[in-house]
């Protein structure tokens, strides 16, 4: 060798690479949050009602399943009116056997959103494995799986959930059905869900793997299993997030419906889909707060997710402005 | 010492329509002769480079060569053994500094990893600093460096598992002028170094005749001529390359008026018969449409022409 | 005579969240009526940006920020885009290095063609027709009549380029802008375009701004060469002149960068560092931090200019000129 290379570096470059912290601040990820309003607005309300949730027990004013605290006096109390008989007072009112409304919302909300993330997370590990394999594999896996999405997909959700259910619940022993429903309330609503991630996930699986990144790690003696979790999957997780987090609110949705329906969360775990079809029975009588406030609930979480989804979708995709 | 001797060389691609498709459309499978029967010899410590247009098969070389793909004919042997699969002593560096390196990594995994998937012992910043960068650029990601520093680390990946053939495919098309020249004069370097041997594919035959040792010149999947730079510059033996050399352009080439070339590669699923180059060539006879040349000795090199006597270059080289 | 283009002190700046950029800073030229420009430098030098300046296709939110541009003396407001886009077709052609961003898909060739005729000449359709395969026939286009009705699609890159010359000449713009034209080809088939863009512009007497990295086309296709560094004109003149002597020691290290047919098989030049990002300029010439002959009044501003600092070149102390450092 002749002489030394020369030294490829700027004469301005820091030594130091930057932290962590300091490549998320300058990250445009967080310019573009910082920047957006809705963005802002609707985090903060899906935190606010996701930690209310998450600290129930230290947030509620009471424990609406706890029969000792529960008072059948105080039932159909107005919002904010004191009780005719005890003089208590409760912010959103009670419903008929004396439940704080605000308390079994936070309960509730506790139900909906552990439904909803674990629904999700199930279609999010089926969806992602189930595309990987396709998007690397081709040819004959490729054509069968995604056929089976295809079809899938023809069925509405609802109906696929409403399917599981009944399976559900020809297999499973009366005794264990309250037990067992938040579950199949989770599978049944995760199998009706994994398609578009499994897409999304092939589409950019197909994409990557033609790489020469891959290629790379194939003649670093690498094989398929570990190039496809260690090099691919990092690479096809950001457009699974914005999917994440708008199927979170869709899955909140379905577990309310399906609640509605009379097929989901029981009344001994009512979610807010319960909460709403127990409430239902008392509009016409004229006691709507205790249809209005879980309603209300369902639509502010579901529409701050979902707005916030719909900005990281935007702000990941700067071309699709 | 030959190091790698490719020979009978073939690789098809089945290019049909997907199983139903064709069957509905009542179509025949149809199949893309990338390369056919290539036969060379990469000596140890020197620079075989492939020189070809699009289609012209020196990619899908590269990568059998490298063992990322499977000859359908023939075989690359390396110390007489056959390539099946990727090596430690046999690594590329890539045309595109940017899809070649994993954006989620740091630079310093991306370059230990075909030393440590392999078990062995690598010092990343060491491996760095061989090309030119610093050690503590390990820690960085790679959309931290310009398109010529990504490119080193391309290169200080393929040092790592100490290889002795690196197969450059297109290492410098992507970058700048200047930078380009970082990057040849680093393959040199290396070369001067540790004996590293070099299969470089370019399609710039200024790069190519600075670079190598051996040339040689593809056209539709065959080798058509092979010799030593000094040669096949001065005298090709092939109208295919004598075109190649006359259409590049010149940097002292001032207003310089050559007839251009004439026609287009031909849709390699299915060439001409004979010679692939009758269509194009100024010379050609019925022999050259009836019957394919073999490649065999023409003074110092190998080329494959029934008028390999009477090429002539139009501009003075 | 008033030169076709004629640029003066031509900005461009892209506001960002993090600081305005100014990716092209006060470049000046004229190109006469059938002359070629060859401009070059290397990626990030300005050298696209200032030719979607002139064509007013700066993708917002870059702008023309300074400066003047005049087509055939008449000046033009390259950031108007209603007025440019009359301007593109009838006064200045373009083509691009991809040939299929100029092409629309969804329109045959000879309905792109035919188009663009009688949105700019004063004639039918019957004759809109004939100068299209007139046009097609003039790029070496075999049975033109025939293929009018082809879709782009069904050309080759080589013969998709030639409808995008035909297409980009069919107005008859007194000024053709050619992006990296041949870029995309194969070697054989970007000599049959660089030839025949040569030949068309020399006969009508188009002038050319032809913008490209390959030192080499610019060699055998340009008359005069521009070579830009950092957004700036480092060195501009006739193009033999600057290649075999060059003045800048930029034009020089990118010479001696370029592996030669001629030169050995020693090493190449190797300028050191890279070029400094827009936004991140150092004071005075922008080269001096690579340079090897800077002096102290390179790293201050007022920074070197052609014309003030010499003829030909932006630099205080040109190649093999008198006032050489000893250092």
């Amino acid at each position: 060798m002749t002489d030394a290379p020369m030294l490829d570096v700027p004469p301005d470059a820091p030594v130091k690479p930057p932290s962590r912290w300091r490549r998320m601040v300058e990250s445009d990820l967080w310019y573009a949050f910082r920047t957006s309003p809705v963005a802002i607005v609707a985090f903060a309300v899906s935190t606010l009602l996701i930690l209310s949730a998450v600290f129930a027990p230290w947030v509620a004013p009471s424990n609406p399943f706890d029969p000792a605290s529960l008072d059948l006096m105080n039932g159909f109390t107005p919002p904010m009116t004191p009780n005719d008989f005890t003089g208590a007072t409760f912010p959103m009112g009670t419903d008929d056997q004396g439940r704080g409304v605000f308390s079994t919302i936070l309960y509730g909300m506790r139900i909906s959103l552990f439904v909803g993330f674990m629904a999700v997370a199930f279609a999010m590990v089926l969806g992602i494995t189930l595309g990987l394999i396709a998007g690397w594999a081709g040819g004959v896996v490729d054509a069968v799986i995604m056929r089976v999405a295809d079809i899938q997909l023809t069925f509405p959700s609802i109906l696929v959930a409403m399917l599981i259910f009944g399976i559900a619940k020809g297999v499973i022993p009366v005794q264990n059905r309250d037990d067992m429903a938040i579950w199949v309330l989770i599978i049944a609503i995760g199998l009706s869900d994994w398609v578009q991630f499994a897409r999304v996930v092939r589409g950019a699986t197909m994409v990557e793997s033609r790489k020469d990144y891959v290629s790379a790690a194939r003649l670093a003696g690498r094989r398929g299993p570990s190039i496809l979790f260690r090099h691919i999957l990092p690479n096809v997780l950001s457009p699974v997030l914005v999917i994440a987090t708008i199927s979170l609110a869709l899955a909140i949705i379905a577990e309310a419906t399906l609640s509605f329906l009379g097929v989901g969360a029981p009344p001994t775990q009512p979610s807010l889909g319960t909460l709403i079809r127990i409430g239902q029975d008392y509009l016409f009588s004229g006691e709507w707060w205790i249809l209005f406030f879980p309603a209300a609930t369902l639509l502010m979480l579901a529409l701050s997710v979902n707005l916030l989804g719909d900005w990281l979708r935007d702000a990941l995709n700067p071309r699709l402005r | 010492m030959s190091l790698a001797v490719v020979e009978g060389l073939t690789r098809r691609f089945d290019v049909s329509k997907p199983w139903l498709e064709r069957v509905i459309g009542r179509q025949p499978k149809r199949s893309l002769t990338a390369v056919s029967d290539v036969s060379m010899t990469i000596e140890a410590g020197r620079t075989y480079a492939l020189v070809g247009e699009s289609g012209s098969g020196k990619s899908t070389i590269g990568r059998m060569v490298a063992g990322l793909l499977r000859p359908s004919e023939g075989e690359v042997r390396i110390d007489g053994e056959a390539v099946r699969a990727p090596r430690a002593d046999v690594q590329m560096i890539f045309q595109d500094p940017y899809a070649s390196l994993n954006p989620r990594w740091r630079v310093g995994d991306i370059v230990a990893e075909p030393a440590r998937a392999r078990g062995m012992e690598v010092e990343p910043g060491a491996l760095l600093e061989r090309v030119g960068l610093r050690a503590i650029d390990a820690q960085r990601y790679p959309h931290e460096f310009s398109g010529g520093q990504r490119q080193r680390i391309g290169v200080a990946r393929a040092l790592s598992s100490r290889p002795r053939l690196i197969v450059a495919d297109e290492p410098t098309s992507a970058l700048d002028v200047s930078v380009q020249a970082q990057v040849l004069n680093l393959m040199k370097d290396l070369q001067e170094e540790t004996g590293i041997a070099f299969l470089l594919i370019s399609h710039d035959l200024t790069v190519i005749r600075h670079m190598a040792d051996v040339i040689g010149v593809l056209y539709l999947g065959r080798l058509v001529e092979e010799a030593a730079p000094a040669t096949l510059f001065e005298r090709p033996a092939h109208p295919y390359t004598a075109m190649l050399i006359d259409a590049a352009p010149k940097l002292d080439g001032f207003g310089r008026e050559v007839p251009p070339p004439v026609g287009e590669i031909p849709d390699p699923i299915a060439p001409p018969p004979g010679c692939a180059y009758n269509p194009r060539c100024p010379l050609a006879i019925d022999l050259c449409r009836r019957e394919r040349p073999a490649l065999e000795p023409v003074g110092p090199g190998r080329a494959a022409c029934h008028r390999a006597g009477e090429v002539r270059l139009e501009g003075v080289a | 005579m008033t030169p076709t283009l004629s640029i003066r002190d031509l900005t461009v700046d892209i506001p960002t969240r993090r600081g305005t950029l100014r990716v092209v800073d006060g470049v000046s030229w004229d190109i006469a009526a059938g002359e070629i420009l060859g401009v070059v430098g290397e990626s990030g030098a300005g050298k696209s940006m200032t030719g979607a300046a002139v064509m007013g296709l700066l993708d917002r939110p870059a702008h023309v920020s300074g400066g003047t541009v005049a087509l055939k003396g008449e000046a033009l407001d390259p950031n108007d885009e209603d007025a440019m886009r009359g301007v593109r077709g009838r006064g200045i052609g373009m083509v691009f290095q991809d040939p299929l961003t100029s092409l629309d898909p969804l329109m045959t060739i000879g309905d792109q063609l035919t188009e663009t005729i009688r949105r700019h000449l004063p004639v039918g359709q019957g004759e809109a027709r004939e100068r299209a395969v007139r046009a097609l026939e003039e790029v070496g286009i075999p049975a033109a009549a025939d293929r009018l009705d082809a879709w782009p699609h069904e050309f080759s890159g080589g013969m998709r380029q030639r409808v995008v010359i035909a297409l980009a000449l069919c107005a008859e713009p007194d000024l053709v802008i050619a992006d990296e034209p041949t870029t995309a080809l194969d070697v054989s088939v970007q000599a049959q375009i660089t030839a025949l863009l040569k030949r068309l512009c020399r006969e009508r007497g188009t002038a050319v701004m032809l913008i490209t990295h390959d030192m080499g086309v610019i060699a055998e296709t340009a008359d005069r060469v521009a070579v830009l560094y950092a957004g700036r004109l480092a060195e501009i003149g006739p193009v033999r002149d600057v290649l075999t002597d060059p003045k800048h020691p930029y034009t020089q290290g990118l010479m001696g960068a370029t592996p030669a047919a001629s030169a050995g098989k020693g090493r190449l030049w190797q300028i050191p560092g890279a070029m400094p990002r827009a936004g991140s300029l150092p004071d005075g010439c922008a080269f001096h931090p690579r340079c090897g002959k800077a002096q102290d009044v390179c790293r201050r501003d007022p920074r070197p200019e052609v014309g003030r600092a010499h003829p030909r070149a932006a630099c205080w102390f040109p190649v093999g000129e008198g006032a050489e450092a000893t250092a």
